[in-house]
């Protein structure tokens, strides 16, 4: 009794001392008044890149962010619709789907240097090219002679450039494709694809401490670690100029302290909202939270090189384990809405128009106990009687949803064990293990776009050895779908044939949807203008400040 | 004495190469570090074979370690997965994790001995019984949360101090992040001090001074303090390297870019120049560290003697 | 001196009273209670000192109360389902973060799993993790530390060296390698890593302090007197170096107990389906602001276990020292 009371002062201490600390926090000051003050610079939360800086060679958000701001290429995605539209390119013509003439627009690097065709052959030979190690190579691999430049089977290349690759003057150059593929011109807003000044190859040690680019912004300094400071590049020859004088990228070792940090008054913007807060930013912030869809799915892959997951009947038991899953409630109660149950094989951002089909999943991704349970027995039961759901523990907080994907199986199969959490502790051995064929069971998959088409939700994922068919899924059907996509020129009847190809990854169940992410962030009173653009990244020129 | 410490750091040697050779291998073991540099998806083989060779993971493991052990005797640590030089991230970080440590270790030695003392000597009181209380609080609750809580009440609520440390991480800004990482090794000082001064008190030299006629202050510093002392100048010792290279929670949560954090980042990322990097620094720390506190000995214990 | 307690007992308490604020202040109901009829009784005949501390612990009400509580996590560790009809691992996300409610007394987790069922059945891995990774620890660091310390020399430099190497392994490190090629999800790989990690710790104080005992002139005696080694370890140090070792073993009960849940978090510890304070602790604490009764009871739970060690340490050394007799 008296151990009761005790615990229920100190319950209450806690919650009065929270309370008070949520209802505060507004009242920092908005220093510089009335009006949008368009040198004034702001402060964003920031994560160390993984790797260097080279546009071939970034492929996670926080390297993405710095890019997205110091370089423009071709084409640039629309941050409202996600539309690629023209940028640095006066024109891209084909007559065939293979052969592609581009010309750009006159466009100069914050450095002085002309953007010239060169600047692009140069910088799409760089990143095909082996020797340079750069991760995002393969988006090359459409050009001709990549399999010189960047020979698959780890053999010395033998060509330096893309025979593909022609400059023809200072503002034209060719490109030639090895297959057809209509909508090569819509991947061209990917950073990968930005122009390289002539500074890059000349000092490249001089280029990664400071690089230059093509975009709105420049870097001033960078303090690798801890700080890079961009500001406004007045020349900047687009029309995309920057709404403010710069912005203040600062390392955060963890995204809670950015969020106390953004409450406190020190910091202006945070991108990735911690789980944990989800529930405050009400409270926190009112309405300077952003909850923006972006081009993210989450799904769980299944080992289809392991027998007892690849044989007759086991797509009714992965049917089943999707009809136990409780998408609605999980969304809703670990996320807070900050993801949408999926109901399709790609992302809303796409747009009815792009491919996004709401429903396609139908009945299979629809919650209900009694025919999951159902399914499960057709289909011959749970291999060994439990599945184990693994995932890496080290980044993102993927065992709580983990945890409640497994109760709810659990509740809906009544049985206590039949789903478990199985945490790996690195995401290098979580890949290792994938690449390594040693899953036993479903694992996570999660699926950033690179660019918005539903190609790209689809062919990398279930086409036969396609680079991230992680569960080594294989489908005669599928991929004849998909190829006679590419082929086809027109675009609404090259979607309709990928959505063909979509439903037969649901007859399959080659995956179960899980939900769709959005991005969210959090910002200060100052700023105004604020949006996500569908990469979940801020879209900086278009913020005001003041 | 001098012959002793000679010979004492003469052992480093060996020491020291046990150690590195143990993490070396304890990184390699964890498995291919390259799988987790491409996204959710799988490197090409080519590139891989290519950042292998790179890395130099490519050959084998003893050829790896002596080819490394070789660059560290120039000084060149290597090179982290990001393009930047480990002895550039050690530049950084180690000046703010010692000045966090220094901060952290001042409040063990100012708060956890006073409060040990003050309870040793009224065992039973209710002095005695807060104070457990508290020391209760601090073991069951974890670092997070009392940092979180700290964080919010003082940061944002009463706005006393910026939530998060800045680059420069002076003294200043690293009080309260030193006292949410002291916190649970004040409570084994205080528990330390607290023991030996109670069972110090009854010892014949303490009636001695008493029966002098000593002023009490006196008594209990220079008499009872000192022989009491030695447990728990092991402890803060052997506490050293916990707080320099552990302090994860700590340097996550108030956004300190020190050796906890970067160390940490090492190993997940499974970045045997980063790991190595640091722990063979923080080896040297724990064997100086340890070094002192045995020659410390001597001096609260004439009896000790090294020859 | 262990040879004739009682006097220096006898002299400290009558000598010192009121002399100073020393002696004054301790106002231990300790010595009064075993004050009489103890004060006797060792020069009537010569026990064991481990007798007589056995006899001191059975009267020495702090050692009761700490006992009944220890007896108690025993009890519900071994039969959970006498005091909670639930099951741990019956959540309802439907019911996330609810307050106390009839029939869940202690309300609701952030996967809606009920608090009280789960905090009950924490114990048994969690008492079970902190009590023989702390004995692993004591008893293994306590051996080495205290023979480095008694013999020094040569056996001092290898065993020390040693415990610096030991030292310089990173737990996050050394949990990831160590522990993720254990396949099975069972306690005892993670008590092993605990010991294995921990040991040096102890080892450093249990050298420190025997150091300092070995000096004393009783141990000088007995070596004249040509006791054996064992003899004098056993008899004459051991009892005399042994607090700090207490103190520093029963706080890091605590932490042991909290370790587990770090492993856990790391993806090594113990794996889904097991229940423990530690993991339930580290869910909780994120969600503080909203939810502060998930983190409270289980590390209510988990200060009540480090509280009854901690007495029952304090008891064990008080009995064990001379001077208070």
């Amino acid at each position: 009794m008296r151990g009761a009371t005790h615990a229920k002062w100190a319950a209450c201490a806690v919650a009065v001392a929270l309370a008070a600390t949520a209802c505060g926090g507004d009242d920092s000051d908005s220093g510089s008044g009335t009006g949008s003050d368009s040198g004034a610079v702001l402060s964003s939360s920031w994560g160390d890149p993984q790797n260097p800086l080279e546009p071939a060679n970034t492929n996670e958000v926080q390297g993405g962010k710095v890019l997205d701001m110091i370089f423009r290429s071709l084409k640039k995605y629309d941050p409202e619709t996600g539309e690629a539209e023209d940028m640095l390119a006066e024109s891209i013509e084909t007559t065939d789907s293979q052969n592609f003439t581009i010309t750009i627009k006159d466009w100069t690097f914050s450095n002085g240097e002309k953007v010239t065709a060169k600047s692009f052959v140069d910088a799409w030979n760089y990143g095909a090219s082996l020797k340079n190690n750069q991760k995002n190579a393969y988006f090359f691999g459409y050009i001709e002679g990549y399999d010189k430049t960047h020979p698959e089977d780890g053999s010395k290349q033998s060509a330096d450039t893309l025979s593909g690759l022609k400059v023809v003057d200072d503002k034209t150059f060719t490109v030639k494709l090895s297959q057809k593929f209509s909508t090569f011109p819509e991947t061209l807003g990917y950073p990968a694809f930005a122009p390289l000044p002539q500074a890059f190859f000349d000092d490249h040690d001089a280029w990664l401490s400071k690089p230059v680019g093509n975009g709105p912004y420049a870097i001033d300094s960078y303090a690798k670690g801890s700080q890079m400071s961009l500001r406004a590049w007045d020349a900047y020859p687009g029309e995309d100029k920057a709404q403010n004088g710069g912005v203040d990228l600062k390392v955060y070792t963890d995204n809670n302290t950015a969020y106390t940090d953004l409450m406190a008054g020190n910091l202006d913007l945070v991108d990735d909202v911690p789980a944990s807060q989800l529930q405050n930013v009400q409270a926190d912030l009112g309405d300077r939270y952003l909850n923006t869809p972006a081009g993210i799915i989450q799904t769980l892959a299944f080992p289809f090189y392991d027998d007892d997951w690849n044989k007759a009947g086991m797509e009714k038991v992965r049917t089943g384990l999707s009809r136990a899953i409780d998408r609605e409630q999980i969304t809703e109660t670990i996320f807070q809405k900050t993801r949408t149950p999926a109901t399709d094989w790609t992302s809303p951002v796409l747009g009815e128009d792009g491919g996004f089909k709401e429903g396609l999943c139908g009945d299979a991704c629809e919650y209900d106990a009694d025919a999951a349970k159902r399914l499960i027995e057709e289909g011959g039961g749970l291999p060994g009687g439990q599945v184990k759901i693994t995932y890496n523990a080290d980044t993102g907080s993927h065992k709580e949803w983990v945890d409640a994907v497994c109760n709810s199986i659990n509740n809906a199969l009544d049985n206590e064990r039949a789903c478990v959490g199985n945490p790996v502790g690195t995401f290098a051995d979580f890949r290792s293990q994938i690449t390594d064929h040693k899953m036993s069971g479903p694992f996570r998959a999660g699926w950033q776009m690179d660019y918005p088409l539903i190609q790209n939700f689809l062919q990398p994922l279930y086409y036969t050895n396609a680079s991230s068919n992680d569960g080594k899924w294989s489908n005669k059907e599928f991929d004849d779908l998909v190829d006679q996509a590419n082929a086809e020129s027109d675009t609404a009847k090259a979607i309709g044939l990928f959505q063909d190809a979509e439903e037969v990854v649901r007859d399959n169940m080659a995956a179960i949807p899980l939900w769709y992410q959005n991005g969210s962030a959090g910002y200060s009173e100052r700023l105004s203008d604020v949006r996500l653009n569908p990469f979940s990244v801020p879209v900086y020129n278009e913020i005001k400040v003041g | 004495m001098g012959r002793y410490v000679v010979r004492r750091l003469l052992q480093m040697i060996p020491v020291f190469i046990g150690a590195t050779l143990l993490i070396f291998l304890m990184v390699n073991v964890m498995g291919d570090p390259i799988a987790g540099l491409c996204g959710d998806r799988q490197c090409d083989p080519a590139t891989a074979a290519q950042l292998e060779k790179e890395f130099g993971l490519d050959k084998p493991v003893w050829q790896q370690y002596l080819t490394y052990m070789g660059n560290v005797f120039t000084g060149d640590f290597g090179t982290a997965f990001n393009g930047q030089e480990v002895t550039e991230l050690m530049s950084t970080a180690f000046p703010v994790t010692i000045r966090l440590t220094i901060v952290a270790i001042l409040f063990e030695i100012v708060i956890g001995i006073t409060l040990g003392v003050v309870t040793g000597l009224r065992r039973g009181r209710p002095v005695d019984t807060g104070v457990l209380l508290v020391t209760l609080v601090v073991i069951s609750v974890p670092t997070f949360v009392t940092g979180l809580l700290l964080q919010l009440l003082l940061g944002v609520e009463w706005g006393w101090i910026k939530p998060s440390v800045s680059t420069d991480a002076t003294f200043d800004e690293l009080i309260v992040p030193g006292l949410v990482l002291a916190s649970v090794s004040l409570a084994y000082v205080t528990r330390l001090t607290r023991t030996s001064i109670a069972e110090n008190k009854r010892s014949d030299y303490v009636r001695t001074a008493v029966a002098k006629g000593l002023p009490q202050r006196r008594v209990i510093t220079r008499h009872l303090l000192r022989n009491s002392l030695i447990p728990v100048v092991t402890f803060i010792g052997t506490d050293i390297g916990a707080l320099m290279g552990g302090a994860i929670v700590t340097e996550r949560i108030f956004n300190i870019h020190g050796v906890g954090y970067q160390l940490y980042q090492g190993i997940l990322r499974q970045n045997t120049q980063t790991v190595v990097g640091f722990v063979t620094v923080l080896v040297l720390v724990f064997l100086v560290a340890n070094l002192l506190v045995d020659l410390l000995y001597a001096v609260l214990d004439p009896r000790i003697r090294y020859a | 001196m262990p040879e004739q307690p009682d006097d220096d007992g006898a002299i400290a308490a009558t000598g010192m009273g009121g002399a100073m604020d020393l002696a004054t202040s301790e106002g231990e109901t300790l010595e009064k209670t075993r004050g009489g009829p103890e004060g006797a009784g060792p020069q009537e005949k010569p026990r064991s000192l481990w007798s007589d501390a056995w006899r001191d612990l059975r009267r020495n009400p702090v050692f009761i109360i700490s006992g009944l509580i220890i007896l108690f996590l025993v009890f519900i560790s071994l039969w959970p389902s006498a005091i909670a009809s639930g099951s741990p691992l019956k959540c309802d996300l439907a019911k996330a973060q609810q307050g106390s409610q009839p029939g869940h007394p202690f309300g609701f987790n952030g996967q809606g799993c009920d608090v009280y069922t789960r905090t009950v059945y924490g114990a048994r891995t969690s008492v079970t993790v902190g009590v023989c990774a702390t004995l692993g620890v004591a008893l293994l660091g306590s051996v080495l530390g205290g023979l480095a310390g008694f013999f020094g020399g040569a056996s001092d430099s290898v065993l020390s060296r040693i415990t610096d190497i030991f030292f310089a392994i990173p737990v996050v490190l050394g949990g990831l390698v160590l522990l993720s090629v254990v396949t099975n999800n069972s306690i005892w790989p993670v008590i092993g890593f605990m010991v294995l990690l921990g040991w040096p710790q102890i080892s450093r104080i249990a050298r420190g302090s025997v150091i300092t005992v070995k000096q004393n002139d009783f141990v000088q005696a007995a070596r004249a007197l040509g006791a054996s080694n064992s003899r004098m370890l056993l008899r004459h140090i051991a009892p005399n170096a042994v607090a700090p070792v207490i103190v520093v073993a029963t706080i890091a009960l605590g932490t042991y107990i909290a370790l587990e849940a770090t492993l856990s978090y790391l993806g090594v510890g113990l794996k889904p389906p097991s229940v423990s304070w530690g993991i339930d602790i580290s869910a909780a604490s994120p969600y503080i602001r909203n939810a502060p009764h998930a983190l409270l009871w289980p590390s209510g739970a988990l200060a009540i276990t480090v509280l009854a060690f901690i007495m029952l340490g304090d008891a064990v050394r008080d009995a064990l020292d001379p001077k208070l007799r």
